[in-house]
């Protein structure tokens, strides 16, 4: 909502140079009074005059988190008009993100895709013949936001709370079902007792999340690296080599890979999230049917293709399937197979190829043989570093986003049982349930709607 | 050219519990109003539960007092039994529920009704619209006479083209065997109005005479009633009260329902409308909650001079010798002898979606609907759009600004604002689970979230509105007081909180610390509290309510504060939403279909997502500069 405060990284997610965190809302300095410290404990940022820099360190509680220099804008005289706080850190993608962090903690909430520019906007400061593109940052981010916040959630994080979501539903519509028909439905005298051990439960499952998110954090982050190409072509051999270890099944079946596996791999500093996709292929098995249509919607979000070609025999209908997919994409082309004897060559391919026009890199490898591995490092990492490959920053601030729901579940299902245990009814539990229950959908991409109605009648016999 | 009859200012098309609302809150504006119904005997007439009131409909009858309307008057003078439900629970959901002498509740509307001035009462079934250039001018009568007036409001409930059945019995006829409106529908069809139809269903009715009580128990009515209205004199309800009994169904109910599934015209697909969920019928609840040994049966009197009792919880449309069957297995109704047979009811109503807040059609001006018309259900929901329609037709004939009550301030606001921007699959009922703010909607303080909007309409008088503020401030500044009564951990506190197994001081603390522990009341502890004034009743409930519940209630104000700020940014009307290109396609589908009147509206339909929301803000403040550029 428009007035509350914001924060969000305002500067590219890379190791180099230095990375900007910026708060801006009512509490904007109330929230940097809280985690700054000067070099001699003396100064007091919101006492400061407007458009002032000044020296100091983030700190969350006693622990130091950065030496920093804080810029101090006030209302009106700044980007969105309103005041306006804004970090220089080191940079470095950890450091920035903590910074973030400590900010959100202490009293901002992480910014909706394009809040920024929308407030600066809706403020006033931005002219009217820009608002069509105020309108598409919004847009762009927020598909971005949408689809990221949704696939790139790791392992079985959403199933996990799934389940956490449909339990608190159930109980959610046992009370209430209970409030609008108390003759049909009633709540014992020990339903509190119950309903707290169930959500010491979920407090526990969430808490365990949380935990793993403050290392691998609950999105993959990294450069989004698909590995394509048609079955058997060596795509898990290679997908192994590059992890460096036995992950993908390697089989001489072809479409043995029928889902996608994912890994993070660390390029000197760069980080790589790649998916071994299932072969892509005319298929009529169901398992391997929904494998390729999964194939297909990682390529569309991939920031970097790589494509391995069985070069030890020739193009066929497979390959030509996955290059019209493929079409004027940024694509690396690996001819592997390169100890066997060759059928397709550079040229070869190149001439082939050109209908389709890729953006294309090509390199002989063999995966088997680990022969061309360190020159496919080097492509990435070029590529990286003239900026052809960006990695979308939206991420990191999702990720903040998925943290503070979870973290504002479990505040909410806190205050479910301190009601319980002060001895409330128990229509003031269902307020904070709720809450839960729709933090956590944000999480998942899923929003309350009729969910509770539902329920109800799904498993409550009510009525006259 | 038909006859004319004459021109009034409001025509109200049906007289059951939204059209009485209606026409009442326009006649007593001073505007001329007529009112049409099918039979003038049945003037909000009950044809289905004998009750007013209920969880969350009885707060719905209190705002409707609140905002100057008849529903909790009538009942208040009426009932022959009251109950406050869930009074275990917090007072969020406290809910008063009534049982009614049902010809006596239709006959003291009646002489209400006949006895406003400005209001005539008319018997005919209203037959047409009358519309010219998108504005209505009047309706049509089945005998031709043309009344031409400024608003029409058509609460029609569950009259059009409504068939009746049971087993393979169809009657085309309204409830209760009333004549049906079979003609409106083609009219409503002809200006392009969407018509859903929708279901409901009624349990038998039983003669007394017939029934074992000593088989069931019993259910009284309160020691204390509390009356509906604000304006009751509290003593005046103290009334001696009839009971309702307890029965429940059983495994050979169950069989000899599934057995005749086959003959249900539910399970047949003869009956095309769709039905409530939470009022399913026996049979629905037999299929569905197949593994319930028993259901509650609840045996309710329709009046002091009748002998009907109606058969809660066994509404049904199986054939007439299954009921027999069926309501014989039941303990105490072995011998029971039916007087009117439970049936299936269907009907059109509209698909709301075509209203604005203010319950006016978007694309007709003027006209105006309210109840089971707009696919609601329930006589206290039926009751409380009408109010709302009633009240908006009068503003608008009158030139003033219109009614809108928003979701923070109201359960009628839930209710309507559900109607119009939700999508409706069923009648709709109300439910506290839809009010998401409803630790402030609470029935006890209808009043003082409402008497100033009914002030200002013009149907609560300067005196009472008086007496709302009066009664706020004494509120106000007994909660402060208390705050800061210094309560020390001397010998006396001590024993009157043992008394009341609360917790011993360790240190003195303040009165209202000492409320907010869930044993102790504002009253409990008046013996420690020697500066207390004189309050009345309704005061020192709101006051122990304040302070009791005072963390939650600043929470949802919080939440509220951040939802009026969406509301309160209004969208033009009737605009075409494909002109904001960046807009998803499904997007600007819905928001033309809903023409939703502010962006907090928008936000809630069903397929607008909060990109789509920022964008339309975006949008919304570059239309707005453009507007005032355009003006300097």
């Amino acid at each position: 909502m428009q007035g509350d405060t914001i924060a969000a990284i305002a500067t590219a997610m890379t190791n180099s140079g230095i990375g900007i965190v910026r708060i801006s809302g009512e509490e904007a300095f109330a929230v940097i009074d809280r985690i700054y410290r000067s070099k001699y404990g003396d100064k007091v940022l919101s006492q400061m005059p407007s458009h002032t820099i000044h020296y100091g360190y983030i700190y969350d509680g006693d622990k130091i988190i950065d030496e920093v220099m804080v810029a101090v804008m006030k209302s009106p005289n700044s980007y969105t008009t309103e005041d306006t706080v804004e970090i220089d850190c080191h940079g470095g993608i950890l450091v920035m993100r903590r910074i973030l962090e400590t900010v959100i903690k202490h009293g901002a909430r992480p910014a909706e895709p394009g809040e920024f520019t929308k407030r600066a906007f809706l403020n006033g400061r931005i002219d009217l013949s820009q608002a069509e593109s105020v309108i598409d940052i919004i847009n762009a981010k927020n598909d971005f936001a949408l689809e990221s916040s949704i696939h790139q959630l790791r392992g079985n994080i959403k199933d996990k709370i799934r389940n956490i979501r449909k339990s608190i539903i159930h109980e959610l519509a046992f009370i209430e079902s209970a409030l609008d028909d108390p003759e049909h439905v009633m709540i014992d005298d020990g339903y509190g007792e119950w309903l707290n051990e169930i959500i010491m439960e979920i407090i526990a499952q969430i808490e365990e999340i949380l935990s793993v998110s403050e290392n691998g954090e609950l999105l993959k982050e990294g450069i989004r690296t698909v590995i394509v190409g048609k079955p058997n072509a060596g795509k898990s051999s290679l997908m192994n080599v590059l992890v460096g270890k036995e992950r993908a099944i390697v089989t001489d079946i072809p479409g043995t890979t029928r889902d996608a596996l994912e890994e993070q791999v660390n390029l000197d500093g760069i980080t790589l999230n790649i998916v071994d996709t299932a072969g892509i292929r005319k298929t009529e098995d169901m398992v391997e049917k929904i494998g390729v249509e999964k194939t297909k919607e990682y390529l569309e979000q991939a920031d970097v293709i790589i494509y391995v070609v069985d070069a030890s025999v020739d193009l066929d209908r497979n390959d030509q399937d996955i290059l019209k997919i493929l079409k004027n994409r940024k694509v690396i082309v690996l001819l592997n197979k390169s100890d066997l004897s060759q059928v397709i060559s550079e040229e070869y391919f190149r001439e082939k190829m050109s209908e389709y026009q890729l953006s294309l890199q090509i390199l002989p490898i063999s995966a088997k043989e680990q022969i061309g591995i360190k020159e496919l490092k080097e492509i990435i990492q070029k590529m990286f570093f003239a900026g052809e490959i960006v990695s979308n920053e939206e991420i990191y601030i999702t990720n903040i986003r998925q943290k503070t729901a979870l973290q504002s579940a479990l505040e909410s299902l806190r205050l479910v049982r301190k009601s319980i245990e002060s001895g409330m009814p128990e229509d003031f539990y269902s307020i904070d349930l709720m809450s839960a229950y729709e933090s956590l959908g944000k999480i998942t991409g899923e929003t309350v709607g009729e969910d509770l109605v539902n329920e109800i009648f799904a498993k409550f016999c009510m009525g006259k | 050219m038909p006859f004319v009859e004459e021109t009034y200012d409001v025509c109200v098309v049906g007289a059951g519990h939204a059209g009485c609302e209606a026409a009442l809150a326009c006649a007593r504006l001073g505007l001329e109003t007529i009112i049409f119904t099918i039979s003038i005997e049945s003037i909000a007439l009950m044809p289905c539960n004998p009750n007013i009131g209920g969880s969350s409909k009885g707060h719905l009858v209190r705002e409707i007092d609140a905002l100057g309307g008849q529903m909790g008057i009538n009942i208040d003078k009426t009932f022959i039994q009251s109950k406050m439900l869930n009074v275990s629970k917090g007072p969020a959901v406290h809910s008063l529920r009534a049982q009614a002498d049902k010809a006596e509740y239709t006959s003291l509307m009646r002489k209400t009704l006949e006895n406003t001035e400005h209001l005539t009462l008319r018997q005919a079934e209203v037959t047409e619209l009358i519309v010219e250039d998108g504005v209505v001018k009047g309706v049509k009568t089945f005998s031709g006479a043309a009344y031409y007036s400024k608003a029409v409001v058509l609460c029609t409930g569950t009259y059009l083209k409504a068939r009746c059945l049971y087993g393979d019995v169809v009657n085309y006829t309204g409830p209760n065997g009333l004549q049906p409106a079979n003609a409106l529908s083609q009219s409503l069809h002809d200006n392009n109005i969407e018509i859903f139809r929708f279901k409901t269903g009624t349990p038998a009715r039983i003669d007394k005479r017939s029934l074992d009580f000593t088989k069931m128990q019993e259910q009284k009515g309160d020691e204390r009633v509390v009356p509906f209205s604000f304006t009751t004199d509290p003593e005046e309800v103290q009334i001696e009260q009839v009971s309702c009994w307890l029965t429940y169904t059983n495994s050979e109910t169950h069989e000899i329902i599934r057995e005749n599934l086959d003959r249900s015209p539910l399970y047949s697909g003869m009956i095309e409308g769709t039905g409530p969920r939470y009022c399913p019928s026996i049979e629905d609840k037999v299929v569905k909650f197949a593994d319930k040994e028993r259901h509650q049966v609840f045996i309710e009197p329709e009046g002091l001079y009748t002998n009907e009792m109606y058969v809660g919880g066994m509404s049904s449309s199986l054939p007439e010798d299954v009921q027999y069957k069926m309501y014989r297995t039941v303990p105490g109704l072995e011998q029971a002898k039916i007087v009117r047979n439970a049936y299936a009811i269907e009907y059109d109503c509209i698909n709301p979606r075509q209203l604005y807040p203010t319950l006016e059609f978007k694309t007709i001006k003027g006209l105006f609907s309210g109840g089971q018309f707009n696919g609601s259900s329930g006589y206290e929901e039926a009751a409380a759009q009408g109010l709302v329609a009633g009240i908006n037709a009068a503003m608008s004939v009158l030139g003033k600004d219109p009614l809108i009550l928003d979701r923070s301030e109201s359960y009628i606001g839930v209710l309507i604002d559900d109607l119009v921007t939700k999508e409706n699959h069923e009648p709709y009922r109300m439910m506290t689970s839809k009010a998401e703010y409803r630790l402030l909607l609470r029935q006890d303080n209808a009043d003082l979230r409402l008497s100033e909007k009914g002030y200002r309409v013009g149907l609560i008088s300067q005196e009472r509105y008086d007496w709302v503020v009066e009664k706020e401030r004494l509120i106000a500044r007994e909660v402060e007081r208390i705050e800061h009564v210094n309560i020390g951990a001397n010998a006396v506190v001590q024993k009157l909180l043992e008394e009341h197994q609360s917790t011993p001081l360790k240190t003195g603390t303040t009165l209202a610390e000492l409320i907010r522990r869930p044993e102790l009341s504002y009253e409990d502890l008046a013996d420690i509290d020697p500066q207390r004034p004189e309050l009345a009743r309704d005061v020192v409930e709101q006051v122990n309510i304040h302070v009791k519940y005072d963390g939650y209630i600043k929470r949802q104000m919080k939440q509220v504060k951040e939802f009026k700020k969406l509301e309160n940014k209004k969208l033009p009307e009737h605009f075409d939403y494909n002109e904001i290109q960046s807009l998803r396609i499904e997007a600007k589908q819905k928001l033309n279909l809903y023409q939703p009147v502010n962006v907090g509206q928008a936000s809630r339909i069903a397929g607008v997502s909060p990109a789509d929301i920022s964008v339309l803000l975006v949008y919304l403040e570059q239309w707005n500069r453009k507007q005032s550029q355009s003006l300097d």
